[in-house]
């Protein structure tokens, strides 16, 4: 055997998850075609931590997230950029005010600091946003942000430092199973353990078709961007979820060291794994940020690129045990697995390791494989 | 208006003009020229300092002044810009960054909701190739868009006050580079399908097919048929501690400075790189008026023409070859530089080190092809083409060629009634790219009588207007028609259009016929004439720049039919006179180093990412820790995040790769993303509120 466990994917998932696994004392084997770790979607995720989700098991899991983003400088001396900003969702539309209103008092229930707030406040909070129509939003201040990258990479750091190994630049081309032995076979190579976990991001459908599951992960691409840095002018991050011809909701916020991040929902979804620009994104996404907020019409937009949200029918992830003995999943994060990362990353390690606690049965219960893909996360 | 930090009198170029207007610097009031770039007005006034970085407090002023590198940001008019793209306007109130800027909160400017444009070709740069490819293309009645980020067109040849090498026929050889862009715009003006977008920058060629351009007034998305990349090239820097103190430029800025704006951005200039950008700086800086300390070369032999390196030797600047600047110093803005002399893998020799007041260092060690939108649309699976600089670096000559040729290419395939390129075109094409070659054996005349020129021109180089110029065809070539050595045969008139003519500087005539012992020596004169009085006499130099003697000044006359070059009458000792090729304009002592070298730092203090303030070291480090893609470097110390897009860092960080060991294949370079530089949000949302 090479290792007691092989994680399929060095990116927001597989990282952290190798980094609990090395933890726990598992040796650990990650396989990924990129050059470095987060080089599939991770890097593609503009940072956006929160727990104020419809769904209480991804509650769950990111209330677990944001604990190790918030004390990763403390713990281990780096910054990976966190910055406790909060995330509001405003409202100019009664239907989007009465959606985010009903939610609350689950949210409350599973355990997030959550409110609804008058315009006066938000306008305090997000100071010059277009006071016309509004009709107020919701303020987690617990939520926040770090660097997707910087994450990535201390997670990755930590993993290998408690002895877990990365192979980069290696795509696996196949995984047989015989006799309760994965081999997973790469352009270089070939690997064996008895337990393998499919992180894969964007490929993990493909890659759960090697040990014969079909996953119904289907990726869908939106575009980001960032600009030039400029003092701190405000602190959550700020979502507006109304529809407009050629986009859906779009969010933004400045970053630990003052760029402004933004990233727009296209609609309809353009689904595939393309990477490439288009000149579709900028106008669209600078005409609904100037309308909200007119002063960020003199910030310079500095890079864009687009990235992958691989996504479940119902808009949450599939996290578990899947198909035959030894294979585990954490896949199909819908866009959420930067902030998903660490606390399902830990979940599964503990399940891995054979210490699940009751929150972790939960959680996974709900983000079977086999369940039925119904209803669609309000605030997916 | 006069004013201390502007050039008032050129030996070549006219005075900008322009109307004064006043601006306010960190709110002082200043005269400034309304429309000329607020960097240019600032500069003006003698400031050279333009904020402080918020990571390191490190001082920050101009670098690139080309709109690409940033670090020129001013806040004008309380939004942070790039102040060398910024025109000056009445009553301006302009104000060092320090630190991060504010979130910019005046009113802002008016734009045009983005279009959606169709045409034929798009060519991206009004250079020497992307006109001589518009001219091409429009010829043929096919529709063009020509764009460039300038406000001019001509791209760097408007920064050429010189005399170009190449053939007259094919590429206006001996004439000025100002003067070619003037004719090339000219003759594009005659085609009507032929539209010229100025002061437009292309931002990104997109996966759709669309490329994205900033027009003043707002957002173009164009949709060409054929693309033609002709952006041209970007400078290379070199890593060295101090290299980011304001004071240290490329070589293109300085030009930018001082022949665009004719700005006196210094007073003493050593320039790192002995080829020809490196040798026409120093050239155009002594026409400026300023002193050239002396010209680092790292290698045995300057890499430009030796007529270049000659000349400037002979104006009395030292070019150390096998030497490199291995530290600028400086508090708030570069005081001196130190030389150190080099082995030949380029290590610096310990105890060679020379320190040297200077106010400038130019830094003129290479070009880069400026081709990313050309490998995106290629990517993208659109039909796109590069030519001159942006497909292979070469002399502007070049590049005119390589456009027409390009350009007749692409008229061809569209428009097919269009005649196919004539077939000797590309073969002129490679002998206008090669580079300096062979240098044959320097042999002035034993003549003593009569009327002769004297051709100190030695180097098998593209360049013929010395032979098409006389009048008699008494200069020709036993060699190549246009890169043979040039050679003299009998029957001299002594019209001096030789001496007129010559690019390099590199022909004299001497004439024996009134004095056959003091004869006279006619030597092209392209400076101040405050540098000459008749009647006094002259440090004279050989070839290559040796003191021969002294000589008398009979005058300055025009050339008439050679704007700009002058000839200077010389009484010369027979001894010389045939051996005296220039006259000395600036003393030996200027140019004397400090008398102990001054204390330098490590290497691994050397900024390579100047927008984030990343060094050498600190790569190295994670290098040394494993790291082999240069995402993992970026995202870990920031390097190649900053302004400029990763433009002027990546070619760094390459060479601390190369420092390594570590072989370019083990590493996974940047990922590229537009834009190509940064713009306002409600640029793109094209509404505003002040119409």
């Amino acid at each position: 055997m090479n290792a007691d466990v092989i994680v399929i994917g060095a990116g927001s998932v597989g990282t952290p998850l190798a980094m609990y696994l090395s933890e726990a004392g598992f040796r650990t084997l990650v396989i990924d075609a990129g050059a470095s770790a987060g080089q599939g979607n991770n890097k593609c995720a503009i940072g956006g931590i929160r727990a104020t989700h419809g769904d209480p098991a991804k509650v769950a899991l990111c209330l677990d997230s944001l604990a190790v983003f918030r004390t990763w400088q403390e713990e281990h001396g780096e910054s990976i950029g966190w910055h406790q900003g909060g995330y509001s969702f405003v409202a100019y539309t009664p239907e989007i005010a009465g959606s985010l209103r009903g939610m609350i008092p689950s949210q409350r229930q599973a355990g997030l600091d959550i409110d609804w707030h008058d315009p006066a406040f938000i306008r305090e909070l997000i100071p010059g946003i277009n006071p016309e129509g509004l009709l107020g939003g919701t303020f987690s201040p617990k939520d926040g942000s770090a660097s997707p990258m910087k994450s990535c990479y201390a997670f990755h750091a930590r993993a290998a430092g408690m002895g877990a190994r990365f192979l980069f630049r290696e795509n696996v081309v196949g995984i047989d199973n015989r006799a309760g032995v994965y081999t997973v076979r790469t352009n270089r190579g070939s690997y064996q353990s008895r337990v393998m976990v499919n992180c894969a991001g964007s490929s993990a459908r493909e890659i759960g078709l090697m040990v014969g599951i079909d996953l119904p992960v289907v990726p869908d691409s939106h575009e980001a961007g960032i600009t030039e840095p400029v003092r701190r002018f405000f602190h959550p991050m700020v979502v507006d979820l109304r529809r407009a011809p050629g986009s859906s909701n779009y969010y933004f916020y400045q970053y630990d060291s003052g760029q402004v991040v933004f990233c727009v929902s296209p609609d309809p979804l353009i689904t595939g794994t393309d990477h490439r620009e288009t000149s579709a994104f900028l106008p669209q996404v600078a005409a609904r940020m100037v309308d909200l907020w007119p002063s960020l019409a003199n910030l310079k937009v500095r890079r864009t690129w687009r990235g992958c949200y691989p996504q479940t029918p119902d808009g949450s992830p599939i996290l578990g045990q899947v198909g035959p003995e030894g294979s585990y999943a954490a896949v199909g994060m819908c866009g959420q697995g930067f902030m998903l990362g660490p606390g399902a990353g830990s979940a599964l390690a503990r399940l891995i390791t054979g210490r699940p606690t009751a929150t972790d049965l939960m959680v996974m219960g709900s983000m079977r494989a086999d369940r039925e893909f119904g209803s669609t996360e309000a605030l997916k | 208006m006069k004013q201390d930090g502007r050039i008032s009198s050129h030996p070549i170029l006219p005075s900008p003009g322009g109307k004064w207007v006043r601006f306010y610097f960190n709110d002082t009031e200043y005269p400034g020229i309304e429309g000329e770039m607020v960097s240019s007005s600032v500069f003006a006034t003698g400031q050279r300092v333009f904020g402080h970085h918020p990571k390191d407090g490190s001082p920050q002023g101009m670098f690139c002044a080309n709109g690409q590198c940033s670090q020129c940001t001013l806040v004008i008019d309380g939004v942070a810009r790039k102040s060398c793209i910024t025109p000056l306007r009445e009553g301006m109130r302009v104000c060092t960054l320090e630190g991060l800027p504010e979130l910019g909160t005046a009113s802002r400017e008016f734009f045009k909701p983005p279009v959606s444009i169709e045409t034929d070709v798009l060519v991206i740069g009004a250079g020497p190739a992307g006109m001589a490819a518009a001219d091409e293309i429009g010829r043929a009645g096919l529709g063009v868009l020509l764009v460039d980020d300038k406000d001019r067109p001509g791209g760097k040849l408007v920064l050429q006050t010189h005399k170009f090498f190449g053939s007259v026929s094919d590429c206006h050889a001996g004439t000025r580079g100002v003067r070619i862009a003037e004719m090339l715009a000219g003759s594009l003006a005659a085609h009507p399908t032929v539209d010229l977008w100025l002061s437009s920058t292309v931002l990104a060629v997109f996966s759709d097919g669309v490329v994205g351009i900033q027009r003043p007034d707002g957002y173009a998305m164009v949709r060409p048929r054929r693309l033609l990349v002709t952006a041209g090239a970007r400078e290379k820097s070199l890593p060295f501690p101090g290299c980011t103190l304001p004071g240290v430029y490329g070589a293109g800025a300085f030009q930018t400075l001082v022949n665009r704006d004719l700005i006196r951005c210094s007073s003493r200039i050593f320039v790192l790189g002995g080829g020809n950008v490196g040798l026409i700086g120093a050239y155009h800086a002594l026409q400026a008026g300023m002193t050239v300390v002396g010209i680092a070369e790292g290698a045995a032999r300057c890499g430009g023409y030796k007529v270049h390196a000659d000349k400037i030797r002979r104006m009395g600047v030292p070019i150390y070859t096998r030497h490199s600047v291995i530290s600028a110093h400086g508090g708030e803005k570069l005081e001196a530089v130190t030389l150190c002399a080099v082995d030949p893998a380029f290590r610096s020799i310990p105890g060679t080190e020379r320190s040297f007041a200077v106010d400038t260092l130019l830094v003129a060690v290479g070009l880069n092809p400026v081709n990313e939108f050309h490998t995106r649309a290629v990517e993208f699976g659109m039909d796109s083409r590069l030519a001159g600089d942006a497909e292979e670096i070469a002399e502007a000559s070049a590049a005119m060629f390589s456009g027409r040729i390009r350009g007749r290419e692409i008229a061809c395939e569209l428009a097919p009634a269009t005649s196919a390129c004539p077939v000797d075109w590309s073969g002129k094409a490679e002998i206008l790219k090669s580079p300096g070659g062979s240098v044959l054996p320097y042999s002035p005349p034993d003549l003593r009588s009569g009327v002769f020129p004297v051709l100190h021109c030695t180097q098998e180089i593209p360049c013929n207007p010395c032979m098409t110029s006389c009048p008699k065809d008494l200069i020709g070539t036993s060699g190549h028609p246009i890169l043979g050595v040039p050679e003299y045969s009998e029957g001299c008139i002594g019209c001096r259009k030789c001496v007129a003519v010559c690019p390099g500087l590199a022909v004299t005539l001497v004439d024996y016929r009134r004095d056959p012992l003091n004869p006279t020596v006619t030597v092209p004169w392209e400076f101040s004439d405050d540098l000459l009085k008749t009647g006094e006499s002259v440090e004279v130099t050989d070839w290559e720049g040796e003191v021969l003697g002294r000589g008398k000044v009979l005058g300055v006359k025009p050339a008439p039919g050679y704007p700009g070059t002058r000839l200077l009458d010389l009484l010369i000792d027979s001894l010389i006179a045939n051996r005296v090729a220039g006259v000395r304009v600036q003393a030996a002592s200027v140019t004397l180093p400090l008398e102990k070298p001054l204390e330098t730092l490590l290497s691994d203090d050397a900024v390579v990412c100047r927008c984030e303030r990343v060094t050498a070291g600190e790569i190295r480090k994670l290098l040394r820790n494993g790291v082999r893609d240069m995402n993992h470097l970026k995202a870990m110390t920031r390097a190649g995040f900053g302004a400029c897009g990763g433009k002027t860092c990546r070619t760094l960080i390459e060479s601390v790769i190369r420092s390594e060991g570590i072989p370019q294949d083990e590493v996974t370079g940047f990922t590229e993303r537009p834009l190509f530089t940064e713009v306002e949000l409600g640029f793109f949302a094209g509404q505003g509120e002040d119409a």
